[in-house]
Parts: C-alpha cells; sequence; structure tokens
C-alpha cells in the first residue's frame, strides 16, 4: 500500500486522520485540542508526575497508538529500519525547543490547524509565524544546514521508544502509580480504547502518507511541491464540516473554553519557534513520533527533548494560559504567556539561529 | 556515472542533494539513501523532471539510477 504517489491518495489519508480527530472530538477529548501532539505529550508527562500542574495530567492513549501505528506498519511493509547518530544531543535540544514554542502558543502545529479550522483567528496569526519559522529553516537548508548522516544500528534500537510506549500503556491501565486530572483539559478525554484504536489508525496513516506540517509548508517554499500539504488539506477539511456541523465553529479572537490566548506576537514567534526547530530536526512534533516508531532513534531521542520540554514549561512557568471564564463573576479572563515564557521563547529562537549556522553538511561529511 | 551519498541524511537533504546533481549532470547520475521514502520521493522527483528513474535494493539502502 503506496498513500504517498498521488495527490488524491495523500488527501485521502488526511481525511481517514480527520475523521479520527472529529472522532476523539466527539468522544471526550477538549474542544479543538482533539488530537494535539505537543498537549498530548504534556498530558503524558504530566502523569509520570515530570511536572505538578494538576490540570494537565493524564497518560494520552493517543501517543502511544501513534509510536505503535507506525512501528506495527513500517516492520509489516518492511520500511522499519532502526538507524541514529545523526546529531542526537542536537536533536534533544531543539525537542525541547519545539515544546517551549508549542506551549507559548499553545499547540503543535496540528491543533493549530484543528484550531483554525474551528474558526479560531489566533491560529491564523499563528501560521504566519508558523510559515515564517519553516522559512527560516529552508534559508538555513539552502546554505548547507544538516545535521549529519544516520547509521544503520542494531533492531533493537530502533524498537526501544515502542516498548517503552506499551510500558506506559500497562502502567496507566493497570496500576495507580500515574496522575490523571480531576479538572481542566487533563480530565477530558475519549474512553482509553477509542483514544488506542484511534492512535493507532492515525499513527498508521501518517507513516504511509509521510504527513508533516513542518514538511508540507518547507516543500512548498523549498521546490514549489505540493503533495505533502495535500494531506493537511484533507483533514483540515474534514474538521471544518465536523466544526461547523456540531456547531463548534466559531470565528473569533478570545473565545473562552478553547484553550488558546491572543497575544497575536507571542502566537506569532512560538510557532515562528516551533516551525523553525521542526525544519531542523526533519519534522514536526507528529513527524517526530512517526520517525521514531518506524526505527529512528535519533526522532526518539527529539521526543525525549519534547516531554523533557513540556516538564520544563510548567516546572519554570513558561507555559501560556488560555483564555477562560470566571465561573464566579462570569467574566472573559484573557489568557497569557507569562515573562519567562516569552524570555525562553527569544532564548529558543537564539539557539535555533546557532545550530542552523553552525552545522554545515561539508563538515558532516 | 555521477553518484550522490544520501544515505542516512534526514529529509529534504537527499532531494536538494538529487537536484543538484542533476542540475550539473551530462549523463546518468547515482543516488543512495537509506529509508524507503527517501528512495520514492527521488523517483517521483526525477519523473517530474522528464527523467527515468531505476531503483535497486542493497545491503541497507537504496540505489537509484537517473537516466
Amino acid at each position: 500500500m503506496n498513500l504517498s504517489d498521488s495527490k488524491k491518495k495523500l488527501a485521502l489519508a488526511g481525511v481517514v486522520c480527520g475523521i479520527v480527530a472529529a472522532c476523539l472530538a466527539a468522544l471526550g477529548n477538549p474542544a479543538n485540542m482533539a488530537f494535539c501532539i505537543a498537549c498530548f505529550i504534556r498530558d503524558t508527562a504530566g502523569a509520570m508526575g515530570l511536572h505538578q500542574a494538576e490540570v494537565v495530567q493524564y497518560a494520552r492513549p493517543e501517543i502511544i497508538g501513534l509510536v505503535l501505528g507506525a512501528f506495527i506498519i513500517s516492520v509489516a511493509t518492511k520500511e522499519y529500519r532502526s538507524t541514529a547518530g545523526s546529531s542526537p544531543m542536537i536533536r534533544f535540544v531543539l525537542g525541547v525547543i519545539i515544546m517551549i514554542g508549542a506551549l507559548v502558543f499553545l499547540g503543535c502545529p496540528l491543533r493549530m490547524v484543528l484550531r483554525m479550522s474551528a474558526g479560531d483567528l489566533n491560529a491564523w496569526v499563528a501560521f504566519v509565524g508558523f510559515i515564517l519559522g519553516v522559512g527560516t529553516g529552508v534559508f538555513a537548508l539552502k546554505n548547507g544546514f544538516s545535521l549529519g548522516r544516520a547509521h544503520i544500528t542494531n533492531k533493537s534500537s530502533g524498537a526501544v521508544l515502542p516498548a517503552v510506549v506499551v510500558g506506559i500503556l500497562i502502567l496507566a491501565t493497570c496500576t495507580t502509580l500515574f496522575k490523571a486530572s480531576q479538572a481542566g483539559p487533563g480530565s477530558m478525554h475519549a474512553p482509553i480504547i477509542a483514544s488506542l484504536v484511534g492512535g493507532l489508525v492515525f499513527g498508521a496513516f501518517a507513516q504511509k502518507s509521510r504527513m508533516c506540517f513542518a514538511g508540507s509548508i518547507r516543500d512548498i517554499i523549498l521546490m514549489k511541491n505540493f503533495d505533502l500539504i495535500s494531506v493537511i488539506a484533507g483533514l483540515f477539511v474534514v474538521m471544518l464540516v465536523f466544526n461547523i456541523a456540531t456547531g463548534r465553529f466559531v470565528v473569533g479572537f478570545n473565545t473562552p473554553g478553547v484553550i488558546a490566548h491572543s497575544e497575536h506576537l507571542w502566537n506569532i514567534l512560538g510557532m515562528y519557534t516551533v516551525g523553525f526547530a521542526a525544519v531542523l530536526a526533519g519534522g514536526c512534533p507528529l513527524r517526530q513520533l512517526i520517525l521514531a516508531g518506524q526505527g529512528s532513534s535519533d526522532s526518539a531521542v527529539t521526543v525525549v527533548g519534547m516531554f523533557v520540554g513540556s516538564a520544563i514549561c510548567h516546572n519554570f512557568g513558561l507555559a501560556a494560559s488560555g483564555t477562560a471564564l470566571n465561573p464566579e463573576t462570569k467574566e472573559v479572563v484573557a489568557g497569557a504567556v507569562p515573562v519567562n515564557g516569552k524570555v525562553a521563547c527569544i532564548i529558543c529562537i537564539v539557539i535555533c539561529f546557532i545550530i542552523a549556522f553552525t552545522n554545515k553538511r561539508e563538515e558532516a561529511k | 556515472m555521477k553518484e550522490v551519498d544520501a544515505r542516512g541524511l534526514s529529509c529534504p537533504e537527499p532531494l536538494m542533494l538529487t537536484a543538484e546533481a542533476l542540475k550539473g549532470a551530462a549523463g546518468p547520475v547515482k543516488i543512495l539513501v537509506t529509508e524507503p521514502h527517501q528512495m520514492m520521493n527521488v523517483e517521483k522527483f526525477a519523473k517530474d523532471k522528464g527523467k527515468k528513474p531505476t531503483s535497486v535494493q542493497k545491503d541497507g539502502y537504496y540505489e537509484v539510477v537517473i537516466e
């Protein structure tokens, strides 16, 4: 089965993933967070006690399903390759940076598209930053940026992350070791089996279609290639229809309950950071999970970086807050990015520039 | 034959190196890549440029000859 040889098939893969996201939203996942990689990694890190933000702690089976779905389909279709050795610690740092940028904006590129499909204008503003970030990454690529070669390793190395997520699933379902939010976004979730199956299906289709949010914009800027954007377009259309049909489509900036803020500059800079770092890392947060599932230890290190990054965000007060309704006064309280988050975001952008222009292809040979 | 060793490189580097090699090449070009999707991307790129790609699976990598 090859989903990547025509735009129609790619769009179809996006439609399937969109249906999965819509079903999970209908079954209880938070409003237009349906399937957010950054949020769900953050929730899982919280469940494991890596951070103490009580409202965002839940071992999300979607993350487990994504990695396992990609692992199973890649083994079944002989695309599994255990590789490692392409500047792993730089990739770890990029994982941390991606998460900091995502939590300043409040969502990964996948959630940005889901928010855009729900009429959230903040996400459209952030999309500008994302394009600029990807564009900066492309500029670096054109100037010879490279993290060097990965090499084939023992087959078991690539299977470590898939095995770890199975361990997380067992601990989450059979023990009381993990934390689970009693209120807030972490308490809102679809039934475990639905989330897991949704993750498996999403992971398998994302692996076969090479779905990547950073890659789709990158390919347009770099090579005028519109293949990968067809997957995103398919997903966007399904979610748009779902949101309109279920009354979730609300055009506006300060929408309570959406878990978003309207600090435009920081929405732009947050997603600029994510776009830039994702191009340097070779893919968006979703793509990193998929690549890790199909055997890349380098991407697995990026995923570990995202886990650590989410803990850093909540332990050091970097994550933004969403616009919310005060239950007592019924007043809208605007969400905001804390000063620590703004400083961290700027530092992340500086580090991205240093990484982008100090790692050259010639040196990697 | 001009050879580009793009094995182990992250996307989109294999494709960028392929595009660079095709620009200055008079005869056939041989591209080496690790991942199956990179092989497909190189094949598709070559076809889009009106060239004929032939792929062979080697030990742990793919060899795409573009003519």
